[in-house]
């Protein structure tokens, strides 16, 4: 890697890591961003922002609530956006075009209007909220609220982060050699065993990408939680996000995003590490590099 | 009854009939070849035995019984398929315990009979490697031994050996000879390849547009072309076609061939004077002197138009008087010069009455 990728990571990644990293061991100044990094003949450099981190744990619960809330979406995502990959890899070669377009239609309308027109959608008033509230009547049970839960900013999240699975998915599959399928079925395995011994073990690549474009920015998010959760669902970006904006601290608000980042990276390696000792990634490897 | 019989059947694509009312019965234990050009149908027959298209019209059966039911995992038949469909993630241990697997070999067993599959296609020690790590003969051998490990009744070979280069190829022909006597499974063959063809088989049924225009052994399909596209696909031929002249008396006929003049041949065709047949003569089975004469029964006249040196023989095209080219092939046998003739070169041409082979078309 040199010339052109290098200056991009340079400008876009490590130069704004590296002012992160400084931020973070730094003072909040008197009336919000940092104090000033002289003074008096004294360099403002310390560990408080980390020490307040790591002594309050109510940073750690809603950091490990984050990390939970991403899990699920990812999980969800990836049940949902399997079948829906592969149907549009096996589809004729004219329809694959429009079904992704579909797939990536929602990317026209702004986000925050998707998200916003999730609060319709669970709405009290709304067709859903109404049946399942009538369902649970009918049990002699209390209504329950849809909107600003946990359940809808799960919902809201897996829906937003739907396409980013399809994609490096229907990329994968869509490689697929059909002779190799033949092949396993003239061997004497069946569709199922033919998904799990062949299908699934070659399209791991296009799960781990899938996994790590939902679970890194969903870990990161704050908009979905601020208009779609209810008091218990403030996730580490909408604190990371309160620091800068509201609180206006910056050097803690740099600790929560370097924390985040950090866990993310390990996370991500820890997969890739696991999926390389499990699934006999030499060639899968391979082929994902072909 | 054959092992596998293959009763009037038709496949058709749309407009296209890709196999037409073909019948041919497969003895058990019998190297067979399906040869033709490409689209002859050998392939979608081929396809149709292994389970993964299936006939219009006619039946297949194995054993006596009708295989329409089944699908392709559970017929007692393996394809080794031309792109060698390894799974990429499996070593070859793995590819060649697959169909192991699927067909519930207790654990215990399968290492022993993978050791021995591999040991039949002479991979000893490959096991552990990933095919991205093996030559193409090597992944072409996994796939054979892959699709022997369960003792099938019959393999189906579908142009195994397009993709490796001519050197290994030889090679492989005489492994798979080999082979094939050893572990005594009913092979049947796909190729485009008529010297392979002639190689490998025990009988062969050429193929074109759909039907099968000649089943024989190759010595026969080689010597005897029923048909003019058999003679012309199979080898270099010469075909002098016409009118017939006249019936001789000692089963011989004699053919008006424009351009070139009568032409005598041993047949007992009973064709007679007036309709059309064809002459097929091999290039090797012609004479070709400097001096005139020595009253074979046919012989011409003509220049050395070109010339192929191949090495151990040269391969002249003769134009005669009337235009007519002739191609004949002769062995550089002879000691202190490298050929016979030159361009150019005037040249006697002659063979004996029943040196070619009459088809009646």
């Amino acid at each position: 890697m040199s010339g052109p990728p290098l200056l991009y990571l340079l400008l876009f990644f490590a130069i704004p890591s590296l002012i992160m990293v400084l931020a973070s061991f730094r003072s909040p100044g008197e009336f919000g961003g940092l104090a000033p990094f002289l003074e008096d003949g004294k360099v403002d450099l310390n560990l408080d922002s980390y020490a307040r981190f790591f002594t309050d744990p109510v940073y750690a619960q809603i950091f490990l609530k984050s990390v939970w809330y991403a899990l699920l979406t990812t999980l969800f995502c990836l049940a949902l956006a399997y079948p829906l990959a592969a149907l549009i890899a096996k589809s004729p070669q004219r329809y694959r075009d429009l079904l992704l377009l579909l797939v990536i239609l929602p990317f026209w309308s702004n986000f925050l209007i998707r998200v916003y027109a999730w609060m319709i959608i669970l709405g009290p008033n709304a067709a859903l909220a109404r049946t399942v509230n009538g369902a649970l009547a009918w049990f002699g049970h209390e209504p329950v609220p849809l909107l600003f839960s946990s359940f809808a900013v799960l919902v809201c999240l897996v829906y937003v982060h739907l396409p980013f699975m399809v994609l490096p998915l229907y990329a994968n599959l869509e490689k697929h050699d059909q002779a190799l399928l033949d092949a396993a079925q003239d061997l004497g395995a069946n569709a199922w065993q033919r998904f799990w011994r062949i299908t699934f073990p070659l399209s791991l690549p296009g799960v781990y990408a899938g996994a790590a474009l939902v679970f890194i920015p969903a870990l990161g998010i704050f908009a979905i939680p601020d208009i779609l959760g209810g008091p218990g669902d403030s996730l580490i970006g909408n604190v990371i996000k309160q620091q800068f904006l509201e609180t206006r601290d910056w050097p803690f608000g740099s600790v929560l995003s370097i924390v985040l980042t950090v866990a993310a990276l390990a996370l991500a390696g820890l997969a890739a590490w696991i999926g390389r000792r499990n699934l006999g990634a030499p060639s899968s490897a391979k082929q994902a590099r072909a | 009854m054959a092992l596998l019989e293959i009763q009037n059947v038709t496949r058709r694509f749309g407009d296209f009939t890709a196999v037409d009312k073909v019948s041919i019965g497969i003895e058990s234990g019998e190297f067979f070849t399906l040869l033709g050009p490409s689209g002859c149908g050998k392939t979608t027959l081929l396809r149709m035995i292994a389970g993964f298209d299936l006939p219009d019209g006619g039946r297949i059966l194995l054993n006596g019984e009708d295989l329409a039911g089944r699908p392709p995992e559970q017929r007692p038949v393996r394809t080794v398929f031309q792109s060698y469909a390894l799974f990429p993630h499996m070593t070859v241990e793995g590819n060649v315990a697959i169909p192991l697997q699927m067909a519930k070999t207790p654990a215990v067993d399968i290492p022993a009979k993978i050791a021995a599959a591999l040991e039949d296609v002479r991979l000893q020690g490959f096991g552990k490697r990933y095919p991205h790590e093996l030559s193409g003969g090597q992944k072409q051998r996994v796939a054979i031994g892959r699709a022997l490990v369960t003792h099938p009744t019959v393999l189906l070979l579908d142009e195994p050996l397009a993709a490796l280069d001519a050197k290994l190829r030889e090679e492989m022909q005489l492994e798979l000879i080999n082979l094939q006597k050893e572990v005594g499974i009913t092979f049947v063959y796909v190729t485009h390849d008529q010297t392979e063809a002639l190689a490998l088989s025990h009988r062969i049924a050429v193929m074109n547009k759909g039907r099968v225009e000649q089943l024989d052994e190759p010595s026969r399909i080689y010597g005897f072309p029923r048909t003019r596209f058999v003679a012309d696909f199979i080898g270099q031929c010469n075909l002098f076609s016409g009118p017939v002249a006249s019936r001789g008396s000692e089963g011989t006929i004699t053919l008006d061939v424009p351009a070139l003049g009568p032409v005598r041949i041993a047949t007992d065709s009973k064709l007679s004077p007036g309709r059309p047949g064809t002459i097929a003569l091999r290039p090797e089975k012609i004479r070709i002197r400097a001096t005139s004469g020595d009253g074979a029964d046919n012989h011409f006249r003509g220049t050395v138009a070109d010339l192929l040196y191949l090495g151990d023989v040269t391969v002249y095209r003769i134009a005669t008087a009337g235009g007519v080219r002739i191609e004949a092939l002769l062995a550089n046998s002879q000691s202190g010069s490298a050929k016979f003739f030159e361009v150019g070169d005037a040249v006697d041409l002659s063979w004996a009455v029943d040196a070619g082979h009459f088809i009646e078309e």
